[in-house]
């Protein structure tokens, strides 16, 4: 068994959304490297506690990845080194004894802090609620296979669909772009037949909500796709450029 | 109190078609004058909330994600269960309805489980409509696959992310709403407590977690979709902000609660690795598909997993289940890993865990047909306990995963308290004594789309309501006792934190009130979490502020309730005097060591009636009649 380390944390400590926060030192020993990273805070938390400071407020849930509360953007990468997860799927194995870790929130106009390591990620529920769905009532669907669905469209959708709506892709975008999440809902519904029949308004009304929104524009640095922890191709974006240019050269209002 | 279940007449096949007939309607027009709570946003209460959004009323949705799509149905893995037959493999409605009625260990209600079984169909067809990317074969056609307590290939999945994708339909089909203007979203809001005027749930206090403020909202009715409180255990599969404050608060309101010592333990998870452990993670049901589970022969075999022979291996589950093998239902999957590591054959360095292999599967079908399978679960068993399971069997071992005990509902899915439903994992309804795989998604999403909105407006229809606003005398009350309850929270100098007093009580729990149980240890685990209890009330602390983003302050509420909470999961667990499902008394058990159930003295729900505080819950018994299935030994030999 590998031996408990210590480490150096730099973290981002802000009291609200109108106050200003500050990067705070903390030293923390006898770390196990199996121990989940999150798990690593809970055990400061627990030890802020217990000498009377406020706990680092931060947002978790599931811990395996799938919920997307969680994330931070650790030594200046969203959800940190390892790729492909999320912060709650790193382990400490993956740092040296002795390293400093610095510790941030997702910084983007649109993900106001509201304390500490938790944003306000509203925004892109906005999005959705503008048009990332099929609109079908309750009884209204046909037997599940009055349309069967090519199979590499289905598998195309599904990648597009694992999308957990973390936000990393915003945090590292240097425009704090939202594309590649609005790229992703677009996509999975553009490439299946029950998504075809909504698929115009749709694009324009997404990518108009994320404009709406204060998001930057994409400009291809491909960041979002590196620290994506579903690894959603950045080619769902040139989909959903295709898909706003069908809406609007081919189809105009 | 009294126990109306309100099943309809007539035979089992028709009572629905004929219950939907005979309920009250409410006019279109009017619907929109009707304003319901919907209190979570997980399979459940999305579906609810799109379905009842879609007829016409006015929705309020209410939650404590800061986005309704993180709700803990989004990491169900595994499926969801339909009776569609597309293999053709023999699978019926009836077929359905009696694996899951004998996968409950017959101590669910016929009526509602036949109905979960008939609607089952239309949730494959809505989410297929919603653009739920389920896995499909070649030919465009969805793909099934198996899973436990069940000879039929019945299981709907996307992939290992059946609950995102699904979460993900009933999510979106709200978000279509919410741009319609029929529902309304709250975000970061924490049900605190229910307001009754009138003998009537009226409305709800929240604690807004951003804000801290504790706000009173009042409507018709109210529907309460928060899920079960396996987090009860400390650890669990449970997401980390899962809990049982809301339903809980209800029942000392009035709802009885049912079953509470029905509580599910998944064979198939990550084993626990230190202290420092925070939850634990299921590996999917799906997995014993092609995984084989086994143990050493002999307790001193101590050699690593790939140099044991086959002549040296147990492969106890198909041994002693030829039929069903790897495929037994979870309770009993449970029960016969404690069984092996209790006889000192466990593997794993605290001998806590079972293997199971994957090298016959890859040598069959090759390794890149389990990595399309199951390539996701691979990974994450890889990340988390830094072993490969293509080239070592994993460890797993069973763990806290999903309650089927929780506020008792009729028919209708409304509680003992008018104007109170409740809905998916919250209810104690179709799943009896154990769950099977795949059917709490094909329940949660069965309660929302397609039984409460029909069975809520039978009430509406029907009901009187006497003004109601959030300045009536009763929402004052119930708001202030909500404050006074966070001001002693806060006010207490304690010096131990909310976490410590939660891993206490999972100890005590996990430890007399588990997999297995006998009547001295449940009355030790009552005497400790009273102790427990009363010293969580001196000497908690809570950091912070109450009028600021404070997740301590969350959680130490949460803490508060499942204190109370774990009492009655022990009592209820004294009182059932046989062995049944996931609830096993060593008292009570054949032979061979299965579960022995008492079906004279024990064929019923146990709804228990809150008294006051400190006071003994009254006990009322709904009796199980079986009209269509005959009670039987559980076999899956």
């Amino acid at each position: 068994m590998a031996k408990n380390m210590t480490v150096y944390l730099k973290i981002w400590r802000q009291p609200g959304p109108d106050q200003p926060g500050r990067m705070v030192d903390y030293t923390l020993q006898d770390v196990s490297p199996d121990m989940s990273f999150l798990e690593m805070l809970d055990v400061l938390n627990t030890q802020l506690i217990a000498r009377g400071d406020e706990p680092v407020e931060f947002d978790s849930d599931c811990r395996e990845g799938i919920c997307g509360s969680c994330g931070m953007v650790i030594n200046g990468i969203a959800h940190g080194p390892l790729k492909g997860v999320a912060t709650c799927q790193l382990h400490m194995r993956s740092f040296d004894d002795g390293a400093t870790i610095v510790i941030e929130p997702w910084r983007a106009r649109s993900f106001p802090v509201i304390k500490d390591l938790v944003v306000d990620r509203s925004a892109f529920d906005r999005i959705i609620i503008s048009g990332g769905y099929v609109t079908v009532k309750t009884g209204q669907a046909p037997d599940a296979h009055a349309i069967p669905v090519p199979r590499p469209d289905q598998e195309k959708a599904m990648d597009a669909a694992a999308c957990i709506g973390c936000g990393a892709c915003v945090a590292a975008c240097p425009n704090a772009s939202a594309a590649l999440f609005t790229a992703a809902k677009i996509s999975h519904l553009a490439y299946l037949p029950q998504g075809r029949v909504e698929a115009r308004e749709r694009a324009l009304a997404m990518v108009r909500q994320m404009d709406a929104e204060g998001f930057g524009n994409c400009s291809n640095h491909g960041e979002c796709e590196a620290v994506c922890p579903k690894e959603i191709s950045i080619s769902t974006i040139a989909k959903m450029r295709r898909e706003y240019l069908k809406a609007v050269v081919l189809n105009p209002e | 109190m009294k126990l109306d279940s309100k099943v309809p007449g007539g035979p089992i096949q028709e009572k629905w078609d004929r219950h939907r007939f005979e309920m009250k309607l409410v006019n279109p027009a009017n619907k929109r004058k009707y304003k319901i709570l919907v209190v979570g946003t997980g399979l459940a209460g999305a579906s609810a909330a799109a379905t009842l959004g879609g007829l016409g009323y006015d929705v309020h949705a209410f939650f404590i994600h800061d986005s309704p799509r993180r709700a803990h149905s989004i990491a169900a893995q595994g499926g969801i269960n339909a009776a569609k037959n597309y293999p053709n493999d023999g699978d019926s409605i009836w077929r359905l309805f009696y694996d899951t009625i004998k996968g409950g260990d017959y101590r669910a209600r016929e009526a509602n489980v036949y109905r979960l079984a008939q609607v089952a169909n239309n949730i494959i067809d809505q989410c297929v409509a919603q653009g739920v990317p389920f896995a499909r074969e070649y030919g465009g056609y969805l793909d099934n696959r198996s899973f436990g307590g069940a000879q039929v290939s019945r299981t709907f999945y996307a992939r290992g992310q059946t609950g995102q994708q699904l979460l993900l339909g009933a999510y979106s089909a709200m978000m279509q709403q919410v741009n319609a203007g029929n529902v309304k979203l709250y975000p970061r809001r924490e049900m605190l407590d229910l307001v009754i005027k009138n003998g009537q749930a009226r409305g709800i206090i929240c604690r807004n977690l951003v804000s801290g403020e504790i706000e009173s909202h009042a409507g018709h009715a109210v529907a309460l979709c928060t899920g079960g409180y396996g987090n009860l255990y400390y650890l669990s599969t449970n997401a980390m902000n899962s809990n049982a404050t809301a339903a809980w608060r209800c029942y000392k309101r009035g709802a009885a609660f049912a079953n509470p010592c029905f509580t599910q333990i998944h064979p198939t998870c990550i084993p626990v690795s230190g202290d420092h452990q925070s939850k634990l993670t299921l590996m999917s049901e799906s997995l014993r598909n092609d995984g084989r589970v086994w143990v050493p022969k002999r307790a001193d075999d101590k050699r690593p997993p790939n140099q044991i022979p086959e002549e040296d291996r147990d492969y106890y589950l198909e041994r002693r289940y030829p039929s069903f093998g790897n495929l037994v239902p979870r309770d009993v999957a449970s029960r016969a890993a404690k069984a092996v590591c209790d006889e000192g054959r466990g593997v794993g360095e605290a001998g806590l865990s079972v293997y199971l292999d994957f090298r016959d599967a890859i040598a069959r079908l090759g390794r890149k047909a389990i990595a399309d399978k199951y390539g996701n679960l691979f990974d994450m068993y890889l990340r988390i306990t830094d072993e490969n399971p293509y080239e070592v069997p994993m460890r797993i071992y069973p763990a806290v995963h999903y309650t089927m005990g929780g506020l008792w509902v009729d028919y209708n899915l409304m509680s003992t308290i008018p104007g109170l439903y409740v809905l998916g994992e919250a209810n104690f309804s179709d799943h009896g004594a154990n769950r099977l795989g795949a059917s709490a998604l094909m329940q949660g999403l069965a309660d929302g789309y397609f039984i409460l909105p029909y069975t809520i407006g039978d009430y509406l229809a029907g009901s009187t309501f006497p003004t109601a606003t959030v300045e009536d005398d009763e929402f004052k009350a119930t708001r202030q006792e909500v404050l006074d309850q966070t001001e002693r929270m806060i006010r207490n100098r304690g010096n131990k934190d909310p976490r410590t007093f939660h891993r206490e009580l999972g100890a005590i729990m996990w430890d007399y009130v588990g997999m297995a149980r006998n009547a001295q240890g449940l009355r030790e685990a009552i005497t400790k979490i009273r102790a427990l209890r009363e010293e969580y009330w001196q000497n908690l602390k809570v950091p912070g502020r109450p009028d600021s983003f404070n997740k301590y302050l969350e959680y130490a509420g949460r803490i508060g309730d499942y204190m109370e909470l774990g009492e009655l999961v022990a009592m209820d667990a004294l009182q059932r005097e046989e062995s049944c499902g996931g609830h096993f008394r060593e008292e009570y058990q054949t032979e061979e060591g299965e579960a022995l159930r008492n079906d004279e003295r024990f064929a019923f729900a146990a709804a228990w009636e809150y008294k006051g505080p400190n006071q003994k819950p009254e006990l009322h018994r709904e009796d199980l009649t079986f009209e269509s299935v005959e009670l039987k030994q559980r076999s899956y030999k």
